[in-house]
């Protein structure tokens, strides 16, 4: 650090166009020292790094989400036109704007410009995939064009890092330069100014760039078979597909591994630690609590490598546009195909997932029902029952009762989520027409393995930081629950039957009996909060069997002794809909940023697991299965 | 329908007044795939969607669809033949047949 530098360090925020290598140029200019976290109050990532300029000053780089105007249209963009405008709070002012434009579609981004210069900010811009560019024969008078604008131009290909060094001298001469630039003032433009600054940009191409840009002929190759109406819905559910096996199979090797790393630790803990509750502690609450949300790391970082390639390719906004009639059909946008798909894995990166809606509304929806889609987490506890209570004999001569079972459990929670969200349509926002659908399919892209490596190990840190957070007070509270008071001296049962947690599952009780559930299974849900599969645990603890997941073969047996057939489906479909998982409600709160959704979709899905289970159960009975 | 028939303007042509349409333009939205034509106007579009008339018109814009643009039905979905890609001035968007009713067209 220059010690001598008292200056705050300067800040250079980009500012660019959806899909013009923003993200690209930012990893090039801070590496993987980028941080980041979310704006306060609002959901949108915040991403910043340190930009060590050739003279060895230090400044501070933000990557603004990308936006077509300052007129936002998103929570995103509005915290873009905010920290522009040095509105955001608790934020600084940037001292630079660098706009990050697409080189070879030139036509937005310079209307972008033109806006942006009406704010007085000392700005640059910066024609990237200058290489592709040139490639394709488009020939850009970059003289001509900053002197047209008024403002210094350079070119750069990012994602090669060519064009970096220059950039950062020019950024180096700039901030020694000390441009003041007025104090922002913008205002919202009219239709009339969008049309003007249109021209003033089509105007400025027609002088400076020698040729307009022609198609991309390997995206229109490729789109020919991809947006194809039979072909490109067959080419997604292939993708589908193979995204799904690999989820579930290559990510077991690694989960398996996990697995046993935290049962190691466990026993190593009882053998350096006296049993009491401080080996209680770490093995109940914190291994067997966090641990068994960590050990779903390997499929959520499998399942964000297939969406950041997905992303980085430029196939996503064709997924959008395949599935937009589709979802429509029941409510949804187009966009929110992929939250609901990674919602399969686990419904906490597909709530995550959903920022990428800009209908506030669609958003809304879309992570209402997104944890109604089986998540990984409901496996072990399908698995369970289903083994149990399953006879293992062949249907319609191919395939097995219990593969049947699961898929219609599948089948259940994404016809209850399309259900969900098309009576919320209907009900509840009538009175706002379907919302817009436009966006821009951008021209197909190789991914780059550092893009991609940078974004995986960003959702790593968030996932883990987490964990180790909100999920971890999670299991601090329920094990709390689980472990206290005491069992008096001489007791005989398992120690839960005396917690905190008993009398919950006794009071819950009087209220589940009608849907088939005796008290120990009411007892179970309360650790089952903490995370779906826990409740596999719990029920062996308070049916005294010991060992945790290793011993789920003898918990089936024990659960087939005591329950009924009508017992063991009613706790099935009790698992398609109950909102059984706190970190679940968590990133609820925390993405609406309010409580009130929070409490809406608990409620809703309670409602919605209860009287599911009422009516099973009750079915059942009648038909004779309640013995 | 040649290419050489159509070149693809940005904008320095002379336009047509926002009143004075073409009586041969039609809305965007009602073309086939593959049709090629100039834009002449947008045109209404309140009551579409949750936009107001000159939020749409704005978005539209800011996408690129100023008159005298030429714009390319490059592909439409399986269902309704909705939604449909457009291609207009270097770029590819994805919009929905009943906004696009509001950009009018006329062949070239």
């Amino acid at each position: 650090m220059d010690a001598l530098n008292l200056d705050p360090a300067p800040v250079f925020a980009l500012v660019g166009t959806p899909n013009s290598g923003k993200t690209a140029m930012f990893n090039a200019l801070t590496g993987s020292r980028q941080k980041v976290a979310n704006y306060p109050g609002v959901t949108v990532e915040r991403k910043s790094g340190p930009l060590r300029l050739p003279s060895g000053a230090v400044g501070r780089v933000v990557d603004l989400p990308g936006t077509y105007s300052l007129r936002a249209r998103s929570p995103d963009e509005e915290v873009t036109r905010d920290a522009v405008l040095g509105r955001l709070a608790g934020e600084a002012r940037p001292d630079f704007l660098i706009c990050v434009a697409d080189a070879t579609n030139l036509r937005l981004a310079l209307r972008l410009v033109i806006e942006l210069k009406t704010t007085g900010r000392p700005l640059m811009l910066v024609l990237n995939m200058i290489d592709i560019a040139r490639r394709r024969g488009i020939e850009i008078d970059v003289e001509r064009l900053a002197a047209e604008l008024g403002i210094a131009v350079m070119t750069a290909a990012a994602a090669r890092r060519v064009g970096i060094a220059e950039l950062t001298d020019a950024l180096d001469d700039w901030r020694k330069a000390a441009p003041e630039g007025s104090t922002p003032s913008w205002q919202a433009p009219k239709v009339r100014d969008v049309r003007a600054a249109q021209r003033e940009a089509d105007r400025l191409i027609a002088l400076a760039v020698t040729k307009p840009a022609p198609p991309d002929t390997l995206t229109a190759r490729l789109d020919a078979v991809l947006l194809h109406p039979v072909a490109g819905l067959l080419c997604l559910l292939a993708l589908l597909f193979v995204m799904f096996q690999a989820v579930f199979t290559w990510a077991q090797p690694a989960m398996d591994l996990l697995a046993a790393a935290f049962d190691l630790i466990g026993t190593v803990l009882a053998q350096i630690l006296p049993a009491g509750f401080l080996l209680s502690f770490l093995q109940d609450g914190v291994i067997a609590g966090v641990g068994s949300v960590i050990v779903f790391l390997p499929q959520i970082l499998i399942l964000f490598l297939f969406i950041l390639l997905l992303e980085d390719s430029g196939y996503m906004a064709r997924a959008a546009f395949l599935m937009d009639r589709i979802m429509g059909g029941a409510g949804l946008h187009g966009r929110a195909f992929i939250p609901l798909l990674s919602s399969f894995a686990c419904a906490i990166p597909g709530i995550m997932a959903t920022r990428v809606i800009d209908n506030p509304k669609d958003r809304l929806t879309t992570i209402l029902v997104a944890p109604l889609m089986t998540c990984s987490a409901r496996i072990p506890v399908y698995t369970l029952i289903i083994s149990a209570f399953i006879p293992h004999r062949q249907v319609f001569g191919f395939a097995s009762l219990q593969g049947v079972v699961m898929f219609g459990l599948y089948a259940a929670g994404i016809l209850s989520a399309l259900g969900v969200s098309f009576l919320a349509k209907l009900f509840f926002w009538r009175e706002n027409p379907t919302p817009i659908f436009m966006l821009e399919l951008p021209d197909y892209k190789l991914p780059r393995l550092r893009s991609v490596g940078i974004g995986l190990f960003t959702r790593a840190k968030i996932f883990l930081k987490r964990a180790g957070t909100t999920i971890f007070s999670m299991m601090v509270l329920i094990w709390f629950l689980a472990s206290f008071p005491a069992p008096p001296a001489g007791a005989t049962g398992p120690a839960i039957g005396y917690s905190f947690a008993a009398m919950i599952g006794h009071a819950l009780e009087h209220v589940l009996w009608p849907i088939g559930f005796n008290w120990q299974m009411s007892v179970a849900l309360v650790p089952g909060m903490a995370a779906r599969e826990v409740a596999v645990a719990s029920l062996g603890t308070v049916y005294s069997i010991e060992g945790g997941k290793a011993a789920a073969a003898e918990i089936g047996q024990a659960l087939a002794h005591q329950w009924s057939l009508a017992t063991a489906l009613s706790f099935l479909v009790w698992y398609i809909f109950a909102p059984q998982c706190a970190s679940t409600l968590a990133v609820i709160r925390r993405e609406t940023g309010s409580s009130k959704w929070m409490a809406v979709s608990f409620a809703y899905m309670i409602v919605l697991a209860y009287s599911a289970s009422f009516v099973t159960y009750n079915a059942a009975v009648a038909l004779g299965a309640g013995g | 329908m040649s290419i050489a028939a159509c070149p693809p303007l940005l904008g320095s042509e002379a336009l047509p007044g926002e009143e004075a349409l073409p009586s041969s333009a039609i809305p965007l939205g009602s073309a086939p795939r593959g049709y090629r034509g100039r834009i002449t106007g947008i045109v209404g579009g309140a009551h579409l969607s949750d936009l107001s008339e000159d939020e749409l018109e704005l978005r539209l814009l800011e996408f690129g669809m100023t008159e005298g643009a030429v714009v390319e039905i490059l592909h439409e979905g399986a269902f309704g033949r909705d939604p449909i890609a457009v291609r207009v001035g270097g770029m590819t968007i994805a919009l929905r047949r009943r906004e696009a009713m509001t950009v009018l067209v006329t062949a070239c």
